[in-house]
C-alpha cells in the first residue's frame, strides 16, 4: 500500500516538477514570475483534448498539438507581456502584472471557446499490472516515464549544448551574455517557448492522470508550480524537479493517511516547514560575495 | 579603427559624459584616464552598446555602430572586458571561454584559440573544470580577458583590468595586454593606475567630469606637470 502511494505521489509530483521547471526557466532568464503559465498549459491541454475528440486522434498527436499550442502562446506572451517592458525606467514588477493580464484573457478565452466544464480525456490508457506485489497503473507509468525522461533530456540539453549554455549565461547576467555576442532577446524568446511547451506536456499528462481537464485548473496548478519554484530554490532546475516530486508525495500521503480535505493545507504546511529550516529553498544559493 | 564623435551619454536624467570625441587608431593602445566618476566606464559601456548615446556618432572601421544591440557590436569585432570582470560564476572556466566564442562558426579555429589563450594563461588550463566563481581575483581577470579574446576581437576594450589586484598580478596582466597588442589587437584601456598605463600606451585622453580635458601621446602626458600632480600622486619621478 505504501509503495503504491509513493509511486502515485511521484507520478503526480513529476507533473508538478514539469510545471515548476517552466517557472524556473523563465525566472532564470527574466528574473520574473510568469503568472500566465498555469493558464497557458491548461489552454493547450484543452485545445489538444478538443482536437483529439473532434478528429478521433490517438494520444501521441494530441501531445504535439498541446506542445505546439503552448509554444505559440509562450511566444505571444513574450511578445506582448515581457518584451515591451524590457527597457529602462520600467518598474521591476510591471511584467508580473502584464502576465496576470495575459492569464485573465486566456481564462476568458478558454471559457468562450471550450466552456467552463471539465473535458474528459478520450482514449485513456487503461489497465494496470503488478510488479513484485505492487499494483501499477499503466497510465501512471507512462506519465512518470514521460515527465522524468523529458526533465533528464532538458537537464542534458541545458548543461551540454551551446544554446543551453547560452540560456545559463543569460540567466546569470543578461548584460554579460550580450557583450559576449549572445542575442539575449532570442535566448529569452526560446526559453519562454520551451518553458511553455514543457507546460503543454505537463497539462496533458495531468489530464491523463485526473482523467479530465477544466479551465479552472490553471490557477490552482499554477500556484502549485509556483510554490515548487520557491521550494526548490528560485531559479534552480534540480530544485524544481526534486521539489515537485516532494510536493506530489506529501500530497498523496496526506490523502492516504490523513484527509483529502486538508491535502493542499498539509502540502503547503510542509513547504512552510522547509522554509523555516532552509529559507533559500532546497537548492537555493545563499547569497555569496563575489 | 574606432572614432567617437561628440558622444554624450546619460543614466536617466544625469548626463554622465558630454561631447566626447576620441579616436583609437588600428594597432595602437589608447588609454582613457581620469578620476572616479569622470565617465570612463560610461564611455566604454556606450561603445559596447550597453548604453545608447543621446548625441554623437560612433564609427567602427568606417561604419556607424551607435544604436546597435550589444551582441551585434560584439560580433563586429569589439570585445569588452567589463569593470569588475563579470565572470559567469556558475559556469566553468571552459564554459566561460566557450561563451566568448558563442557566435563563431569556425570550430577548428575556435579550438586553436583555446590553445592560444591557455598558452597565454596556463592557470586557466589547470582550472578548466572549476566554476568561474571559485577563481581568485587575478585569475578572474585573466579569464575575463581570455574570454574576450575567444571572440577574436579587432578591438579590445579593457575597463580597469588592474582593479583590486596585487601589484605583482597587475604587472602580469599589463605584460599580457602588451603581448595581445603586439599580436595585432587594437586596445582601448581605462585605468586608474595612470603611471603604469602611460608607460605602455601610445596615446591617452584625460576625462574630467564627463568631458575630455586633455589628450596627447602618452610620453608627453607622462611628463606633464599638471597630470603628474593630479594623477601620479607626486610620488617619485
Amino acid at each position: 500500500m505504501l509503495f503504491e502511494q509513493l509511486l502515485n505521489g511521484i507520478t503526480v509530483g513529476s507533473t508538478y516538477a514539469l510545471i515548476a521547471v517552466g517557472y524556473t526557466l523563465i525566472f532564470g532568464v527574466l528574473g520574473m514570475i510568469n503568472m500566465a503559465h498555469g493558464q497557458i498549459f491548461i489552454f493547450a491541454a484543452l485545445t489538444a483534448i478538443v482536437t483529439m475528440s473532434a478528429f478521433g486522434w490517438p494520444l501521441l498527436p494530441a501531445f504535439f498539438v498541446s506542445v505546439a499550442c503552448a509554444a505559440v502562446l509562450g511566444a505571444l506572451l513574450e511578445a506582448v507581456a515581457f518584451r515591451p517592458l524590457r527597457k529602462k525606467d520600467v518598474p521591476h514588477l510591471a511584467p508580473l502584472i502584464s502576465t496576470i493580464g495575459f492569464a485573465t484573457i486566456l481564462d476568458d478565452a478558454m471559457i468562450k471557446l471550450f466552456g467552463a466544464d471539465s473535458r474528459f480525456v478520450p482514449g485513456k490508457l487503461g489497465g494496470s499490472f503488478s510488479v513484485g506485489g505492487v499494483d501499477v497503473r499503466t497510465v501512471d507509468l507512462a506519465i512518470l516515464v514521460a515527465a522524468l525522461g523529458l526533465m533528464a533530456l532538458l537537464h542534458l540539453w541545458i548543461q551540454k549544448t551551446p544554446f543551453g549554455k547560452a540560456i545559463r549565461a543569460t540567466s546569470e547576467s543578461p548584460e554579460t551574455a550580450a557583450i559576449l555576442g549572445i542575442p539575449t532577446d532570442r535566448v529569452i524568446l526560446a526559453t519562454v517557448v520551451l518553458a511553455s511547451g514543457l507546460g503543454g506536456v505537463a497539462g496533458l499528462l495531468l489530464g491523463l492522470s485526473y482523467g479530465a481537464v477544466a479551465p479552472s485548473m490553471g490557477v490552482g496548478l499554477g500556484f502549485k508550480g509556483l510554490a515548487v519554484l520557491v521550494l526548490g530554490g528560485l531559479g534552480s532546475l534540480p530544485g524544481a524537479m526534486l521539489g515537485g516530486l516532494l510536493l506530489g508525495v506529501v500530497e498523496v500521503l496526506a490523502v492516504a493517511y490523513g484527509s483529502s480535505t486538508y491535502r493542499d493545507a498539509i502540502a503547503f504546511l510542509m513547504i512552510i516547514l522547509v522554509f523555516l529550516v532552509r529559507p533559500q529553498g532546497l537548492f537555493g544559493e545563499t547569497p555569496v560575495q563575489r | 579603427m574606432l572614432v567617437l564623435e561628440g558622444i554624450s551619454a546619460a543614466y536617466g536624467p544625469i548626463r554622465a559624459v558630454r561631447d566626447v570625441t576620441l579616436r583609437v587608431p588600428e594597432g595602437k593602445i589608447v588609454a582613457l584616464i581620469g578620476a572616479n566618476g569622470a565617465g570612463k566606464t560610461t564611455t566604454m559601456r556606450t561603445i559596447a552598446g550597453l548604453l545608447r548615446p543621446v548625441a554623437g556618432r560612433i564609427l567602427f572601421r568606417g561604419e556607424r555602430i551607435d544604436g546597435l544591440k550589444p551582441y551585434r557590436i560584439a560580433r563586429l569585432g569589439i570585445s569588452l572586458v567589463p569593470e569588475g570582470r563579470q565572470i559567469l560564476a556558475r559556469m566553468t572556466v571552459r564554459e566561460n571561454l566557450e561563451m566568448g566564442a558563442f557566435f563563431r562558426r569556425d570550430r577548428a579555429e575556435v579550438e586553436a584559440d583555446f590553445e592560444r589563450v591557455y598558452a597565454l594563461f596556463p592557470v586557466l588550463k589547470e582550472r578548466e573544470r572549476q566554476l568561474g566563481g571559485t577563481l581568485s581575483g587575478g585569475q578572474q581577470q585573466m579569464l575575463a580577458i581570455a574570454r574576450a579574446l575567444m571572440a577574436r576581437p579587432k578591438l579590445l576594450l579593457l575597463d580597469e583590468p588592474s582593479m583590486g589586484l596585487a601589484p605583482l598580478v597587475v604587472q602580469d596582466i599589463f605584460r599580457t595586454i602588451r603581448a595581445i597588442n603586439a599580436a595585432g589587437t587594437t586596445i582601448l584601456i581605462v585605468e586608474q593606475n595612470v603611471r603604469q598605463v602611460l608607460a605602455f600606451a601610445d596615446y591617452a585622453y584625460v576625462l574630467e567630469h564627463g568631458e575630455i580635458v586633455q589628450e596627447g601621446p602618452a610620453e608627453v602626458l607622462r611628463s606633464d606637470p599638471a597630470i603628474a600632480a593630479a594623477y601620479l600622486g607626486g610620488r617619485g619621478s
